[in-house]
C-alpha cells in the first residue's frame, strides 16, 4: 500500500512506520471480512454463470447454432428454443404495453397531482402489488381471471374473424391460459417497480424549472410535457427497461397460466410458452440433454437479464449524473 | 395580444375555454384512471384469495399432517409440513442473508467509499436483483443440489443469493443516512472503524435495516421457482431442514395450482391465503419498525 | 456590495443613463394604473409574511422593489401574478387588481393572469429544449401553430432579448448550453414570445457577472416602452440605474412570538427615495447603514 499522507481516523495515533499500521486484529479482520460480504456479490455472479454454462454445455455442443431454431421436440432429441425465447419476447412486449403508461401516469399523479399527504398511502397501495407473491397471482389467473378473460377472448375473437391482421392476432381462444394472460399478469407484477424508479426520476426535477412553465401561463399538463417530461425521459427509460427485466424472468405466474405450448403464433389468445416456465415445468422430469437444454435456456435468461439490468441501472445513473451536473 | 396601450376596458381573466382546458383535464383524469386501474386487480386478488382461502382455514389446516394426496378433500390433513418448511428454510435463509448483506452495505459505505471496487460492487448488486429467481435456483440446484442432494439447506442457499443484493442495497440506504457527526464524535474519543462501526452507526440504523431485512424475508417466503429443484416435494414434516427434502407453502400451492380436483384447489388457496397473510404481517411489521425509527432519529 | 460606477461597455451597447442625466420622471405619472394594491397582507398558513401592503404600479415604467432579506418584497412581486397559488397554504387578503380587474376574483384563472404577467427568475431556467423551442413554447401552448409565424415569433423576441445575434445559427441546440447571463436573456426572450403586458423580474441579474448584468439592464430601457416591468434587487445601485420609481420594504419585528414580517415603507420616484428620502427607514438602508 502506498505511504500514508493523510491522516486515516481510524489508524490510533502513534504509529511509528506507517507500513506498519498497528490496527487492532480486530479491527482488521472486521474489514476483510466486510469486504468479503461485499466481494461475494461478485463471486456468486460468476459461480452462477460458470456452474450453470457446464451444466449445459452438452446441449450447447450438441445443438450448436441449432438452439435458436423452432425445433422443441424432446422426444426426438430435438432442442430448438426459438419458441420459448419467442414467447419471453412477446409476454414481455405486452406486459410494457400495458403497465408503461399506468405507471408513468401514477408517477406522475404522485408528484403533480396529489397533495403530499396523500402520497405515500398511494405509494403503499400500489406497493401492495408487489408483496403479493408470484405463485399466488398464478393460482389466481389459472383458477379465476383466466377463464373470466376466456369469455373476453371469445367475444373479440368472433367479433375480428376475418379481419386480416387484427383477426390473426386477436382470433377466438381455446382456454384462458395464453400469451396474453400471462402478459397481463405480468403487467401487474411489474407496474409497482416501473412506477417507484419513475417517481424517483421525476421527482428531481428542479421546482424552478416547473415554476418557469407557469409562469408562461401553462396547464398543468403543459407543464409536464414542457419541464418534466423532458427532464426524466432518460430516467424513465431506464424504469422502463428494469420493468422489462422484471417482465421476462418472471417464472411462476407465467408458468400457470401461459398454456405451455411451444409454438411460434401471432395468435395472441392461443396458449404458448417461455422460457422461464419451461424451465419451471419441466425441468423436474428432465434429464440428460433435455435437463441441459433447459439448463441452457436459464442461462440465456440470464444473460438477457443481466444485459438488460445493466443497460438500465447504466441509463438511470447516467442521467442521475447529468442532471446533478446541469 | 400584445397591450401596447392601455386596455380600455378590463380584461377578462376568466378561464381560458377550449381545448387547452380540456386537455388538461382530460389527462388528470387519465392520470388518476391509472392509478385505480390498479386497483382493480389488486382488489380481485386479494379478496378472492380471503373469500376462497377463509373457508378451508382452520387450525387443523394449518396444523394437520400429513399433506394428503391431490383427490383428497380440503378437511383431509393439512398443511403444517409447508407452514414449518418455509418458516425453517426462510428463517436459515435469513440468518445466511442479512449479516452478509449488512456487512456488504457497511463494505460499501465505510470501507469503500469512491474506489472502483465499491462501485463495481454496488453497481453489480443492484443488478443482481433482477436475475430471475429461477436463475438462483438452477444455480444452486449445479453447485449443491448435484453433489449433495435435495434439502432444505439448498432452498435456503437459493432463497439467500435472492436476498442478498435487496439487504445490502436497502442497508446501503440507511447506512448512508446517518449523519457524519456521529462517526466523527467516535472517532474523536479514539475509536477504531470497526467499533466506530459497529457502536455507533449500526444502532442509528438498525431501525431502517431491520425494516428493509423484513421487506426481503416477505419476499423470500413468497418464492416459488428457487425451491423448485432444490427442495423437492414432501408430504410429511422435515425438521431437519440441512438434510432430506423439503416442501413450502408457496411449492404447495404450485403444486396445486393445476390440478382439477376441488378439494387440492382449496387446498390451494387455504396456503395461498396463509401465505398472503405472512406476507403482508411481515410489511405492515417492517413499517411499524420504519415509523417508529423515524421518530426515534429526529 | 461595491458595484463599478460604469460597466464595461463595448461600442455597440448604448451608455445606460445616469442618474442625473435623465429624462426627469414625472410627479404625476403618465401611464394608467396597471397595478392597484390596497391593504394586501400575505400568509403561509399562519405566518404573516407580509403586512399592509398598498401601491400602484404605472403603466410603461420600471418599479423596483428593494429592501433587506426577509422583508417580503420577492413575496409581493410573486402575488402580482398568482404564483403564490403554487406554495401550499399561501393565501393572500386585500384586493389586487390588475387594470381594473381583481387579480384574486372567483372565477379568474391563474393561467390567464400569468399569460398577461410574466416572469423571468433569480437563477436561469431553460427547458431542457432547443433553443428555438424554449421561446416558441410560449407561443405554441397558446395555440400558434404555424412554422412561418413561430419563426417569426422566435427571432422577434431573441432581437428583443438582444440574444438573436449570438444565437441565430444555432437555434436547434439545446437551451441548457448556454453561459448564464445569455440563459437569462433566453428565459427574457421566451417571456417576451408570448407579447405579455407587464414582466415580472425576481432579482433576474443577482447570478450574472457584471458585464451580463449591463446587458440586461440596457435591456430593460429597451423593452420600456412596450410592457411595465417591476423588479425585485438586492442592488440599490441597480434600482438607480434602472427604475423609475422605487418601493421600499423592510421588516417588522414581532419580539414576542419572534416573528419578522414584511412591510412597505416608503414609495415614490427613485430620484425621491434615494435623495430625500421620507422615512428615516429608508435613510438609513439607502445610506448602507442598514441591510
Amino acid at each position: 500500500m502506498s505511504t500514508i499522507t493523510k491522516v486515516d481516523p481510524a489508524v490510533p495515533a502513534g504509529s511509528t512506520h506507517p507500513l506498519e499500521q498497528r490496527r487492532p486484529l480486530g479491527d482488521r479482520v472486521f474489514a476483510i471480512v466486510a469486504l468479503g460480504s461485499g466481494l461475494l456479490v461478485l463471486v456468486i455472479l460468476v459461480l452462477i454463470a460458470v456452474t450453470t454454462s457446464q451444466q449445459a454445455a452438452s446441449w450447447f455442443s450438441a445443438e450448436g447454432l441449432k438452439i435458436f431454431t423452432n425445433t422443441w421436440n424432446p422426444a426426438a432429441n430435438q432442442f430448438g428454443a426459438l419458441a420459448f425465447i419467442y414467447g419471453t419476447a412477446i409476454t414481455s412486449v405486452i406486459a410494457l404495453i400495458m403497465a408503461v403508461p399506468v405507471s408513468v401516469g401514477i408517477a406522475l399523479m404522485l408528484t403533480e397531482v396529489v397533495p403530499y399527504r396523500w402520497s405515500r398511502p398511494i405509494v403503499y397501495v400500489v406497493d401492495l402489488l408487489a408483496v403479493v407473491p408470484s405463485v399466488v397471482w398464478g393460482l389466481w389467473g389459472i383458477l379465476v381471471f383466466a377463464p373470466w378473460l376466456n369469455h373476453i377472448y371469445a367475444h373479440i375473437g368472433s367479433a375480428v374473424t376475418g379481419i386480416p391482421v387484427v383477426g390473426s392476432l386477436f382470433g377466438p381462444p381455446t382456454s384462458g391460459a395464453s400469451f396474453m394472460t400471462a402478459g397481463i399478469i405480468l403487467a401487474f407484477m411489474i407496474t409497482p417497480i416501473v412506477t417507484s424508479l419513475s417517481r424517483e426520476v421525476i421527482a428531481t426535477v428542479p421546482a424552478i424549472d416547473k415554476e418557469g412553465a407557469y409562469a408562461l401561463g401553462a396547464t398543468r399538463w403543459e407543464m409536464i410535457t414542457g419541464a418534466v417530461l423532458p427532464h426524466s425521459q432518460g430516467g424513465i427509460v431506464g424504469a422502463v427497461l428494469l420493468g422489462l427485466g422484471r417482465a421476462m424472468g418472471e417464472t411462476i405466474a407465467v408458468a400457470l397460466v401461459i398454456g405451455s405450448s411451444a409454438v411460434i403464433t401471432p395468435h395472441l389468445f392461443a396458449p404458448g410458452y417461455n422460457m422461464a416456465a419451461v424451465i419451471a415445468n419441466q425441468f423436474g422430469e428432465a434429464s440428460g440433454t433435455f435437463r441441459a437444454a433447459l439448463m441452457g435456456i436459464g442461462v440465456l435468461l440470464f444473460v438477457f437479464t443481466i444485459i438488460i439490468n445493466v443497460l438500465a441501472r447504466g441509463i438511470v445513473e447516467r442521467n442521475a449524473r447529468l442532471k446533478r451536473g446541469a | 395580444m400584445a397591450a401596447v396601450t392601455a386596455e380600455t376596458r378590463q380584461p377578462d381573466l376568466r378561464e381560458a375555454k377550449g381545448w387547452r382546458r380540456t386537455k388538461n383535464r382530460i389527462m388528470t383524469v387519465l392520470m388518476v384512471t391509472s392509478f385505480v386501474v390498479v386497483l382493480i386487480p389488486l382488489g380481485f386478488v386479494l379478496f378472492t384469495v380471503i373469500a376462497k382461502g377463509a373457508s378451508v382455514i382452520s387450525w387443523s389446516f394449518l396444523t394437520g399432517s400429513p399433506i394428503p394426496p391431490i383427490v383428497a378433500p380440503a378437511d383431509v390433513g393439512g398443511m403444517w409440513p409447508a407452514v414449518i418448511g418455509t418458516i425453517e428454510i426462510t428463517a436459515l435463509a435469513t440468518v445466511m442473508a442479512v449479516p452478509l448483506g449488512i456487512l456488504g452495505a457497511v463494505y460499501l459505505n465505510e470501507y469503500g467509499g469512491k474506489n472502483w471496487l465499491a462501485g463495481l460492487i454496488g453497481f453489480m448488486s443492484d443488478v443482481m436483483t433482477g436475475v430471475p429467481s429461477i436463475v438462483m435456483g438452477l444455480f444452486i440446484f449445479s453447485i449443491w443440489v448435484l453433489h449433495f442432494g435435495f434439502s432444505g439447506l439448498a432452498g435456503a442457499f437459493a432463497l439467500g443469493c435472492l436476498m442478498l443484493p435487496i439487504v445490502i442495497r436497502s442497508s446501503y440506504e440507511m447506512l448512508r443516512l446517518v449523519p457524519n457527526s456521529l462517526r466523527e464524535g467516535s472517532y474523536a474519543l479514539g475509536s477504531t472503524k470497526a467499533r466506530v462501526t459497529a457502536t455507533v452507526v449500526l444502532p442509528a440504523a438498525i431501525g431502517g435495516i431491520v425494516s428493509g431485512a423484513l421487506l426481503a424475508v416477505a419476499r423470500a417466503a413468497g418464492e416459488t421457482a428457487p425451491l423448485l429443484f432444490t427442495i423437492l416435494v414432501v408430504t410429511t414434516p422435515n425438521y431437519n431442514v440441512f438434510s432430506g427434502a423439503n416442501t413450502s407453502l408457496p411449492s404447495q400451492i404450485f403444486a396445486n395450482a393445476n390440478q382439477p380436483y376441488p378439494g387440492a384447489q382449496d387446498r390451494g388457496w387455504g396456503a395461498a391465503l396463509t401465505l398472503v397473510a405472512i406476507c403482508f404481517i411481515l410489511m405492515i411489521v417492517a413499517r411499524i419498525v420504519t415509523a417508529r425509527f423515524a421518530r426515534y432519529s429526529r | 456590495m461595491e458595484q463599478p460606477e460604469q460597466h464595461v461597455a463595448t461600442t455597440s451597447m448604448p451608455k445606460p443613463a445616469a442618474l442625473h442625466d435623465a429624462q426627469p420622471v414625472p410627479e404625476t405619472p403618465t401611464g394608467a394604473p396597471v397595478f392597484d394594491a390596497k391593504n394586501v397582507s400575505i400568509y403561509y398558513s399562519a405566518f404573516k409574511a407580509v403586512t399592509d401592503v398598498s401601491l400602484i404600479i404605472y403603466e410603461n415604467e420600471i418599479t423596483a422593489f428593494i429592501g433587506p432579506s426577509g422583508c417580503g418584497k420577492t413575496t409581493v412581486l410573486r402575488t402580482l401574478n398568482r404564483m403564490n397559488d403554487l406554495v401550499a397554504g399561501a393565501r393572500v387578503e386585500g384586493d389586487v387588481h390588475y387594470r381594473g380587474a381583481s387579480l384574486y376574483a372567483k372565477d379568474v384563472s391563474p393561467i390567464a393572469v400569468r399569460r398577461r404577467i410574466g416572469m423571468v427568475f433569480q437563477k436561469p431556467n431553460p427547458f431542457p429544449k432547443s433553443i428555438y423551442d424554449n421561446v416558441a413554447y410560449g407561443p405554441r401552448i397558446n395555440g400558434e401553430r404555424k412554422k412561418s409565424k413561430l419563426d417569426e415569433i422566435v427571432e422577434r423576441s431573441l432581437r428583443q432579448a438582444a440574444l438573436w445575434d449570438e444565437v441565430k445559427d444555432r437555434l436547434d441546440k439545446s437551451g441548457l448550453g448556454l453561459s448564464g447571463g445569455q440563459a437569462q436573456r433566453l428565459c427574457i426572450a421566451r417571456t417576451l414570445a408570448v407579447e405579455p403586458d407587464v414582466v415580472l423580474m425576481d432579482e433576474p441579474c443577482s447570478a450574472l457577472d457584471p458585464i451580463a448584468t449591463g446587458r440586461i439592464e440596457d435591456l430593460m430601457h429597451e423593452i420600456k416602452s412596450r410592457y411595465t416591468i417591476v423588479i425585485v434587487t438586492h442592488n440599490m445601485q441597480q434600482a438607480t440605474r434602472v427604475s423609475d420609481r422605487t418601493a421600499f420594504y423592510s421588516v417588522l419585528r414581532d419580539e414576542k412570538s419572534d416573528t419578522r414580517t414584511g412591510v412597505l415603507v416608503e414609495y415614490g420616484q427613485t430620484t425621491q427615495i434615494f435623495e430625500d428620502p421620507h422615512d428615516s427607514r429608508t435613510q438609513a438602508y439607502v445610506t448602507g447603514r442598514m441591510g
